[in-house]
């Protein structure tokens, strides 16, 4: 039986073209890829190479007709098809085999949808259980040794755990958060990288990937931006692309945010970047007690984390459980300090001015509520929006910039879930809409300071 | 030091003496006829609308990937390469059936329809995509490098960049570091003469297999359309890898006959310069050619015996790849993150 040849879109775009000549004709015999016929479409004129072998029967198509649509049949091909066929065994083996390889089972997330799902979803749910107050055996510590104690047992806990960055093995860190763990741990499992973010970055996927659990430790946030295709393009995306079969278990991690009169390329927060990217987890730890939780969590998740630390933060003593299952749960926020008159939503070194900010608008007798977001992505949507429910007022506080911030993602939220909680418009506390100067005192004026936020929170107060 | 080598005339026959077995030919020729079948195949579809977006085909360029997986340890090692990938799927034993299907977006296709013909992966073969980013796959490789000695486990990255690939600033950092850590890895650069449109005459400076000299990498330029010559230099190269020495540059000097991708009409080369490559210097013709003239080998029985196997395989794939459902609506929601729940 004849087969009819038909007219090939030859680009994503294209839905007819013109026939412009024909290389074979009625009763060649072609074989798979011999150029049979000339087309021309809007952009060029591409060839059409034969699949069959065969003698080509009739053209149905003369030459030079213009605005044949794709699909339509040009010509036949005259097969061999019916001395050609394959034993039937092979046939029913086909079959058989057929069924085995519709393989994995389809998820139903209608019947019961799992957490990712419904937060992708943007279902607003009760974050995972999690019980700190059990944990009460604890230990003074600075933010600095909580995340090298983290590191140190989770790669004590598991092998294929390791640390890779720049000066972080024999220099023992940039800002000597791996402190001791070239000693213990050697220099197989603690690496000292070449100052190449894009190239380590990539090659940790591919660790990753291959069976291996990676920490990258960029000595800032900011030199991540060399390496910010692999950490979205290679590590985020690929379990999807992969149909889930294939995941990237990585952790990122470095200082984000401003440290102290380094200026623009050295100062900025990723919180909102990286926060954009399905694919990707990120938390951002005020404290010991974050650093160390935190850490943990990320180490242990089977999915790429990063973790958005603070260089001001590093010296600063908190304490800290010392349990070594001490996990915060990723996307659980914590309620830092209860109040009844605003909410005042804050991640990382921005907790600690927050709660200041609490105290001082005591004095002027209003109870300030300041929630620890902990996790940026997923983010912990319920206990912002219970908070919300209680004080009716909201201020975000954060050191990136407004447009597309963080807080315009809280702002968002507040509309959509908590409309009719809202007693006042949402503001925002955020870096100047400026990259960041050197000078000491334009330096205060473009990061957030505690006034501007005691100021927010009288002015939904309308005080 | 490590020495770099080069052929005087890579346009000349080659004229190394190969000792293939009957069997090890038949191979040869089963693998990449498979490869060029199916990718004729994939043109089809695409041509009649069931295959999408980019496609980019390997046409032209079938003993490299068969004469290196032809020497690679299948049980141990890792393989990586760019979104020009079907080939190296087929290569690596991955299902035709499965590959077509993700081509034509079918449940049933290694991503379940969710990565395309860029986007592909199977961890039981050992094969790591399929990644759409110029560059990208040379430090994802050069990391699967690193996690086998890491894990001790014998195996060899066998990375695979194009010549436009061979320019991204990450390859060196990662020759760099490769070179450096003595990681087991084959870069192989499959020069096809043409960055998209560009020829290497025009975006390459120097010679690629050189360009690991300043890390004291190897390397060494082959007649990437002459399977015997494939073969032995990459035999050369993982032995060397496996002794524990590092990294080896392979840069095979082949062709595309295709363009870039499907909408490429490729008006930046000479039909003449494309015909020469498909009459003169086909690998398949090669092959076949040795398998008549000098092994004496029968073109009605072992030949003829092939193509209808392929011919079937072909068709097999294609009823799969037109019949496998399209993914389910609450497909779009699955795989983003691995869950608790799909851990438990």
């Amino acid at each position: 039986m004849p087969t009819q040849i038909l007219m090939p879109a030859l680009s994503p775009t294209m839905t007819e073209g013109t026939l412009a000549k024909w290389i074979k004709k009625e009763g060649d015999t072609v074989s798979p890829g011999d150029v049979i016929a000339e087309i021309e479409t809007d952009k060029a004129t591409m060839e059409v190479e034969a699949v069959d072998e065969g003698v080509l029967g009739k053209l149905l198509i003369t030459e030079g007709t213009e605005g044949v649509a794709v699909n339509t049949p040009i010509a036949l091909l005259i097969g061999e098809e019916d001395e050609d066929q394959g034993p039937t065994e092979t046939k029913d083996s086909q079959k058989e085999e057929k069924i085995l390889s519709s393989n994995s089972p389809a998820i139903e997330p209608s019947n019961s949808p799992n957490r990712d799902i419904l937060y992708a979803q943007g279902a607003v749910i009760e974050p995972p259980a999690f019980n700190e107050a059990a944990f009460t055996d604890m230990y003074e510590c600075t933010v600095r040794e909580a995340l090298r104690d983290a590191m140190a047992e989770e790669m004590r806990r598991d092998d294929t755990v390791h640390l890779l960055g720049e000066e972080v093995a024999e220099y023992q860190g940039a800002y000597k958060v791996s402190q001791g763990l070239l000693d213990e741990f050697g220099s197989k499992r603690v690496i000292d990288t070449p100052i190449t973010e894009h190239g380590f970055a990539g090659m940790a996927v591919g660790a990753a990937m291959n069976g291996l659990r990676p920490i990258v430790e960029f000595m800032t946030m900011n030199f991540a931006m060399q390496a910010v295709d692999h950490i979205i393009n290679s590590a985020a995306k690929t379990l999807y692309m992969a149909g889930g079969q294939l995941g990237c278990p990585i952790v990122f991690r470095g200082p984000n945010g401003a440290a102290a009169r380094v200026a623009a390329q050295h100062s900025q927060c990723y919180a909102s970047w990286y926060a954009h990217v399905p694919g990707l987890k990120v938390v951002s730890p005020w404290n010991s007690a974050d650093a160390r939780g935190l850490m943990k969590a990320a180490i242990r998740d089977p999915n790429p984390v990063l973790i958005l630390e603070n260089e001001i933060m590093y010296g600063q003593s908190f304490s800290a459980p010392k349990d070594e299952d001490f996990v915060i749960p990723i996307g659980r926020a914590k309620i830092e300090r209860e109040g009844t008159d605003v909410t005042i939503v804050a991640f990382s070194i921005m907790v600690g001015k927050a709660l200041e900010a609490a105290k001082k608008l005591e004095e002027d007798g209003i109870h300030a509520e300041v929630v620890n977001l902990r996790t940026i992505r997923p983010l912990d949507r319920w206990t912002i929006l219970q908070s919300l429910k209680k004080t009716n007022r909201l201020v975000t506080v954060e050191e990136g910039w407004p447009f597309a911030g963080i807080g315009a993602e809280i702002a968002a939220l507040a509309m959509e879930h908590g409309f009719d909680d809202l007693d006042a418009p949402v503001v925002r506390v955020c870096a100047a809409d400026v990259p960041l100067p050197y000078a000491a005192n334009l330096e205060a004026l473009a990061l957030p300071q505690i006034d501007e936020i005691v100021q927010a929170a009288k002015k939904v107060c309308y005080q | 030091m490590a020495q770099t080598k080069r052929k005087p005339d890579l346009h000349a026959i080659s004229n190394s003496k190969p000792t293939p077995s009957k069997d090890d030919l038949k191979k040869f020729y089963r693998d990449m006829l498979l490869i060029r079948r199916f990718e004729e195949k994939a043109a089809q579809l695409y041509g009649m609308g069931l295959i999408g977006g980019f496609c980019h085909l390997y046409i032209g360029q079938e003993a490299v990937v068969t004469g290196i997986t032809s020497v690679q340890d299948t049980e141990r090692d890792s393989v990586v390469t760019t979104y020009r990938d079907h080939a190296h799927m087929l290569a690596c034993d991955m299902d035709p059936r499965m590959v077509m299907a993700e081509l034509t977006g079918r449940i049933d296709g290694y991503s379940r329809g969710k990565g395309g013909s860029m986007h592909m992966f199977s961890k039981e073969k050992r094969f790591f995509g399929g990644h759409g980013i110029v560059g990208a796959c040379a430090s994802i490789g050069t990391g699967l490098g690193f996690a086998h000695k890491y894990k001790e486990d014998g195996g060899v990255a066998i990375v695979y960049n194009g010549d436009g690939g061979a320019n991204q600033g990450q390859v060196y950092e990662c020759y760099n570091m490769a070179a450096l850590w003595k990681l087991p890895i084959l870069y192989v650069i499959e020069n096809n003469k043409y960055a998209m449109g560009t020829s290497t005459t025009r975006h390459a400076a120097g010679e690629l297999y050189k360009r690991g000299e300043g890390f004291g990498i190897p390397g060494e330029q082959v007649d990437g359309q002459d399977i015997f010559e494939v073969q032995r230099a990459a035999k050369q190269a993982l032995d060397y890898i496996r002794e524990g020495n590092g990294p080896y540059i392979l840069e095979m000097m082949t062709y595309r006959y295709r363009g870039h991708s499907m909408s490429d009409p490729a008006k930046y080369r000479t039909k003449e310069e494309v015909s020469s490559w498909k009459d003169e210097r086909d690998p398949i013709d090669k092959v076949k050619r040795y398998m008549l003239e000098e092994e004496g080998m029968s073109e009605d029985r072992d030949l003829k015996l092939i193509e209808k196997e392929i011919k079937q395989i072909i068709k097999e794939t294609e009823e799969f790849a037109q019949t496998s459902p399209f993914p389910d609506e609450s497909e779009l929601w699955t795989d983003v993150l691995v869950s608790a729940e799909d851990q438990a």
